[in-house]
C-alpha cells in the first residue's frame, strides 16, 4: 500500500509500506494492504510503518488518517522524529 | 553650475544607497525562494484536508448547519484580522492592507463602526502601529507573529479566533492579506474566517466511496474544522510573508534602477564641471601667455 506523511510544513514519508499502526482516537489500530476505505480522528501518539520489512517511527501531536484505493494518507498537525 | 566637490559627494551618497537597495533586494529574493517553498510545502497538506472534508460532507445530508462553526449570527460585532508585515520598504504592501482594511468598513461594516462595534486584530508590526494609532478598538498579542512564523504559532491565533467566535464575541471574523500571485502582484484578499461556510457542493456527486467512520462522521467533521481553519490562517500568513519579500524585492529592483539613473545624470554633470574647470584653467594660461608675450 502506498503511504503518505504530511503535515503543514512538509511532506514527512512518501512511498511503499507494508503496515502502518495509528493511534486512534477509539485506541490504536493497524491498517494492512487493501484495507477498506476509513477515515478515523488520531490522537497524540506514536505512528509506526513498516517499509520493506523495516519499522520506523514518527510521533504526531494528532491528525486524521484517510485510507482510500489502497493509498494511506496521514495529515498530522506536528511531527517530531 | 554645480560646485565639483559637492557633486562629488551626492554621487558617493547615492552609490551607498544603491548599494543598501542591491542587498536589500538579494535578501528578499533569498527570502522569497525560502517563502514559496513553504507555500509548496503546505498545499498537499491543504489540499488532502479539504478533499477529505468534501468527500465527509458530500456521504450524506448536510446536518452540520447547527454546529458553532457554522451559525450564521446578526452581524453586531466584527473582527477584522489584518495581516501586514513586520518591516517596511516594500513599495504599496502594507498600505494596501490599511486600504483594504478601511474599504471593508467603510462598505460593509459602517453602522458597525459607528456603533464602535468593529475590532482588528492586527498580525505584523506595521499594522499594530498603523491601527494603533486610529480610533479603533485592538484585540490579541499577535503582532510579532513573523518573527517565527511556524504552523503551531499560527494555530495558536487561529484557536483564538475559535473561542472568541464560539464565546460569541464576535458575529463574524474576516481576513485581509495580500495574496501571493507572482513576484511582481500582489492581490488584496478579504476572506471570511468564521462563521464557515458551507464547502461548494459540486454537482449532487454522492461520494462513489463508502467509508468506515472512527469515531463517527460527526465527530470528525467537528475535530477537522478547527484543522482547516488552522491551515486557512496559517495559508494566509505563508501567502502574505511571500507577498512581502516578492514587493520588497520589486520595490528594491525599482530603486537600485532609480539610484543608478540618478548616478548617471550625476556623473554627467561632475564630469561636465571638471570639464568647465579644465577648459577655463588653460584659458587663463593661454591669455596670460599672451599677455607677456605682447609685453
Amino acid at each position: 500500500m502506498f503511504l503518505e506523511i504530511v503535515t503543514p510544513e512538509k511532506k514527512v514519508f512518501e512511498g511503499d509500506a507494508d503496515s502502518a499502526t495509528f493511534p486512534g482516537a477509539d485506541g490504536s489500530f493497524q491498517i494492512l494492504n487493501s484495507h477498506a476505505p476509513l477515515i478515523s480522528l488520531l490522537k497524540e501518539g506514536v505512528v509506526e510503518y513498516k517499509v520493506k520489512g523495516a519499522a520506523q517511527q514518527v510521533i504526531i501531536t494528532g491528525g486524521v488518517v484517510e485510507v482510500v484505493n489502497n493509498k494511506v494518507i496521514l495529515l498530522a498537525d506536528g511531527v517530531s522524529a | 553650475m554645480a560646485n565639483l566637490k559637492e557633486v562629488k559627494g551626492r554621487i558617493t551618497s547615492v552609490i551607498s544607497t544603491q548599494q543598501i537597495t542591491k542587498a536589500m533586494k538579494m535578501v528578499a529574493a533569498a527570502k522569497l525562494r525560502r517563502s514559496q517553498d513553504r507555500i509548496t510545502q503546505m498545499r498537499p497538506f491543504a489540499q488532502k484536508l479539504s478533499s477529505i472534508l468534501q468527500n465527509l460532507s458530500s456521504a450524506q445530508g448536510d446536518n452540520s448547519s447547527d454546529a458553532w462553526y457554522s451559525q450564521v449570527r446578526e452581524e453586531k460585532k466584527v473582527l477584522i484580522v489584518a495581516i501586514s508585515s513586520d518591516r517596511g520598504l516594500c513599495g504599496s504592501f502594507n498600505s494596501n492592507i490599511f486600504k483594504g482594511v478601511l474599504r471593508v468598513i467603510a462598505e460593509k461594516y459602517q453602522s458597525q463602526y459607528d456603533k464602535g462595534n468593529v475590532t482588528i486584530l492586527p498580525i505584523g508590526r506595521k499594522a499594530f502601529e498603523f491601527f494603533g494609532k486610529r480610533k479603533v478598538n485592538l484585540v490579541g498579542d499577535y503582532s510579532t507573529l513573523f518573527s517565527n512564523l511556524t504552523f503551531e504559532q499560527a494555530a495558536k491565533a487561529a484557536e483564538f479566533l475559535m473561542t472568541e467566535f464560539q464565546a460569541g464575541r464576535y458575529d463574524k471574523i474576516e481576513i485581509v492579506y495580500n495574496e501571493f500571485k507572482n513576484v511582481a502582484t500582489q492581490i488584496l484578499r478579504t476572506e471570511q474566517f468564521l462563521p464557515v461556510k458551507p464547502p461548494a457542493q459540486e454537482g449532487k456527486k454522492t461520494s462513489e466511496v463508502d467509508y468506515i467512520y472512527q469515531p463517527d462522521r460527526e465527530e470528525i467533521i467537528t475535530g477537522l474544522i478547527p484543522k482547516s481553519l488552522k491551515v486557512q490562517l496559517f495559508k494566509g500568513l505563508l501567502d502574505s510573508n511571500a507577498s512581502e519579500n516578492g514587493a520588497r524585492m520589486t520595490a528594491m529592483d525599482k530603486a537600485t534602477e532609480n539610484a543608478g539613473e540618478l548616478l548617471k545624470e550625476l556623473k554627467l554633470t561632475y564630469n561636465r564641471t571638471r570639464q568647465a574647470a579644465i577648459t577655463k584653467e588653460i584659458l587663463e594660461i593661454v591669455a596670460g601667455a599672451e599677455a607677456l608675450k605682447s609685453a
